[in-house]
C-alpha cells in the first residue's frame, strides 16, 4: 500500500532552516529521517519544499486567471515537504509519520495514495 | 468503568455491584451525549456497558469480577495486539480516542477493532470466568504482558505533551488491581515493582530545560523515594515465593539501578548477569540490547559491541534503541565516523523530540 506523508510545519519550525544556531539540528534531523526511510527500503518518492513565501497560486474563474503570491490558504501550519512510502498497512505508515521531525514541531498527515486508473 | 477510577479516592462503597452499575449507566449516558453523532463509538460504549452489566449481575464479589474481566480481555482467542487496548477500555473505561493515541492507530480503526473483539467475545462464547488452575500460569502471563504493554506505551510519550493520556498511571492502576486480586503471584508483584521503579524516576527524566536525561545521569535526589521503597518491598515479597520470572528479573534490574541512591554506584556486572537471566526468559531485543550495554559498562565497550553485533540483522533495521546503543559504544572506543552514522540512524528512527535532541547533542560532540 502506498501512503503519502504530508509534513506541515509551523512558521517557527520553518524559520529554523536559516537560523545559524538551529539550522544544523533542523536539517540533521530531516536528513537522518530520510536516511532511515531509505535504509528501510520503503521510500517511493518525495521531496522537501522551498518555504511557503516562494509559492505562487493560480486560479481560473470564469475564464479569468488570477495569480496570488503565497500558498493557497493562510494557515498556522504550512506544507514543508512530502514523501510517498510503500508499507503493508496504515499502522506502519503512522509509525513512520510519528518519527518525522514535523510530528514534534508541527504535524504529519497520512493519506492512502489512489491506485493508478486501469488501462483503457 | 469510572468505578475503578474513584475506588482509591473514595473508598469501597457498601454495595459495590449496584454502585458499579449506576456508575456505568451514568457514564454511558454521558458518552452517548458526547458521541451522539458518532455511531461507532457509541456502539463500542454499548458493548462496554453490556460487559459492565454482566459484571454487576454476577453473584460473586466485585473484585473477582474484575479479575474475570482481565482474563476475558487477555484470552488466547483475542488477537494479541488487541488485548491491551481492550483491557484499557473494558476494565479502566478509557475511550477509543485516547487508546488510539497511545497505540498509534487511527481512532476510527481502533474503535472498530475494539467492537470486533467484543463481538467475538460474545459470538465465540469466551467464558467469563477465571481459568482452571492448570491454565493459570500462561493466562496470567497474558494479563501481565498486556498491562506492561500499556505501561511501555505510556512511557514512550511524555505526559507533559499529552495531557489526559497518561497511560503509565493507567497501567500502574491495572497492576495494583492484579496484585490485589492475586496477591501471592510473584510475577504480578514483580510487574508492579518494575512499573513503580520506573515511575519513581519520572521527575528525573528531564532537566529544568526540558532536556532528556539518560538513567545513569539521573540525579537520585529527584527520584520518588517512598515509591522506590514500595517497589523494593513488592520485589522482596515476590522473591519469597522462589519462582523467578521475567517481570521479577526486570524489577531486579531496576532495583540495581535504584541502589545508586544509597551506594552512589551501579554494580554493572550484576546488571549484566540479570540481563543474561532475563534473556533466558524472554529473548526480546530490548533485553539483549540492555545486556550489551551493561556488559560494556562492566567489561569494556568491545564486549558490548560484540554482543550488539551478534543480534539478528533483519530485526535491527528500524530499531532505534539498537542504533543509539551502537553509536554510544562506537564513540567510546573512538570509532567516531562509524558512531556518527549509527547516531544518525537512531535520530532518523526516533519519535520523541527530547530523545532526538539528546542524540543530536551526542552526535555534535563527536
Amino acid at each position: 500500500m502506498e501512503y503519502m506523508l504530508l509534513f506541515t510545519e509551523t512558521p517557527a519550525e520553518l524559520a529554523k532552516r536559516n537560523d545559524p544556531v538551529e539550522a544544523p539540528a533542523y536539517w540533521g534531523a530531516w536528513a537522518a529521517y530520510c536516511k532511515a526511510l531509505a535504509e528501510s527500503g520503503i521510500m517511493v518518492s518525495g521531496a522537501g519544499l522551498q518555504p511557503p513565501d516562494t509559492a505562487t497560486t493560480v486560479r481560473i474563474r470564469d475564464g479569468k486567471r488570477t495569480l496570488h503570491d503565497g500558498p493557497y490558504a493562510e494557515a498556522k501550519e504550512m506544507l514543508g515537504g512530502f514523501f510517498v512510502i510503500n508499507v503493508p498497512d496504515l499502522d506502519t505508515a503512522l509509525e513512520w509519520a510519528a518519527r518525522s521531525p514535523s510530528s514534534s514541531g508541527g504535524s504529519t498527515e497520512v493519506r492512502p495514495v489512489l491506485p493508478p486508473p486501469p488501462n483503457p | 468503568m469510572a468505578a475503578v477510577k474513584q475506588w482509591p479516592v473514595q473508598g469501597i462503597p457498601d454495595k459495590p455491584e449496584g454502585w458499579l452499575l449506576a456508575v456505568a449507566r451514568r457514564r454511558l449516558t454521558d458518552e452517548q451525549r458526547r458521541y451522539a453523532s458518532r455511531e461507532r463509538l457509541s456502539d463500542a460504549m454499548q458493548h462496554a456497558f453490556e460487559c459492565a452489566e454482566e459484571v454487576a449481575a454476577g453473584s460473586d464479589e466485585f473484585p473477582d469480577e474484575r479479575l474475570k474481566l482481565l482474563f476475558v480481555c487477555a484470552h488466547p482467542a483475542i488477537d494479541e495486539a488487541l488485548r491491551t487496548p481492550l483491557m484499557l477500555q473494558v476494565v479502566l473505561g478509557l475511550d477509543a480516542q485516547a487508546i488510539a493515541g497511545a497505540f498509534l492507530v487511527a481512532p476510527a480503526a481502533m474503535a472498530q477493532r475494539l467492537v470486533r473483539a467484543k463481538v467475538k467475545i460474545k459470538a465465540a462464547a469466551i467464558p467469563f470466568e477465571v481459568p482452571e488452575r492448570h491454565n493459570w500460569e500462561e493466562r496470567l502471563s497474558f494479563v501481565l504482558d498486556a498491562i506492561y504493554a500499556a505501561f511501555t506505551r505510556g512511557w514512550q510519550s511524555s505526559p507533559e505533551d499529552q495531557p489526559g493520556r497518561d497511560m503509565t498511571s493507567e497501567a500502574i492502576r491495572l497492576g495494583e488491581v492484579a496484585v490485589t486480586l492475586v496477591p501471592d503471584e510473584p510475577e504480578a508483584l514483580g510487574l508492579l515493582s518494575l512499573m513503580l521503579h520506573c515511575h519513581a524516576r519520572r521527575a528525573a527524566r528531564m532537566d529544568a530545560a526540558g532536556r532528556y536525561v539518560p538513567l545513569d545521569a539521573h540525579e537520585p535526589a529527584a527520584w520518588d523515594q517512598p515509591m522506590i521503597e514500595r517497589a523494593e518491598a513488592l520485589l522482596r515479597k515476590a522473591a519469597e515465593a522462589g519462582r523467578p520470572g521475567r517481570f521479577q528479573i526486570e524489577a531486579a534490574i531496576q532495583s540495581a539501578h535504584a541502589q545508586r541512591r544509597v551506594t552512589g554506584r551501579v554494580e554493572w556486572a550484576v546488571v549484566a548477569a540479570l540481563y543474561e537471566m532475563l534473556i533466558a526468559f524472554t529473548p526480546a531485543m530490548g533485553a539483549r540490547i540492555g545486556h550489551a550495554i551493561a556488559s560494556a559498562h562492566a567489561f569494556g565497550a568491545e564486549r558490548g559491541l560484540a554482543l550488539l553485533e551478534s543480534l539478528p540483522e533483519e530485526r535491527l533495521r528500524d530499531h532505534q534503541p539498537y542504533w543509539a546503543a551502537r553509536g554510544h559504544l562506537l564513540a567510546k572506543i573512538g570509532l567516531t565516523s562509524e558512531a556518527k552514522v549509527a547516531y544518525e540512524r537512531a535520530i532518523g528512527l526516533c519519535d520523541d523530540q527530547a530523545v532526538r535532541a539528546y542524540l543530536w547533542e551526542r552526535w555534535r560532540r563527536l
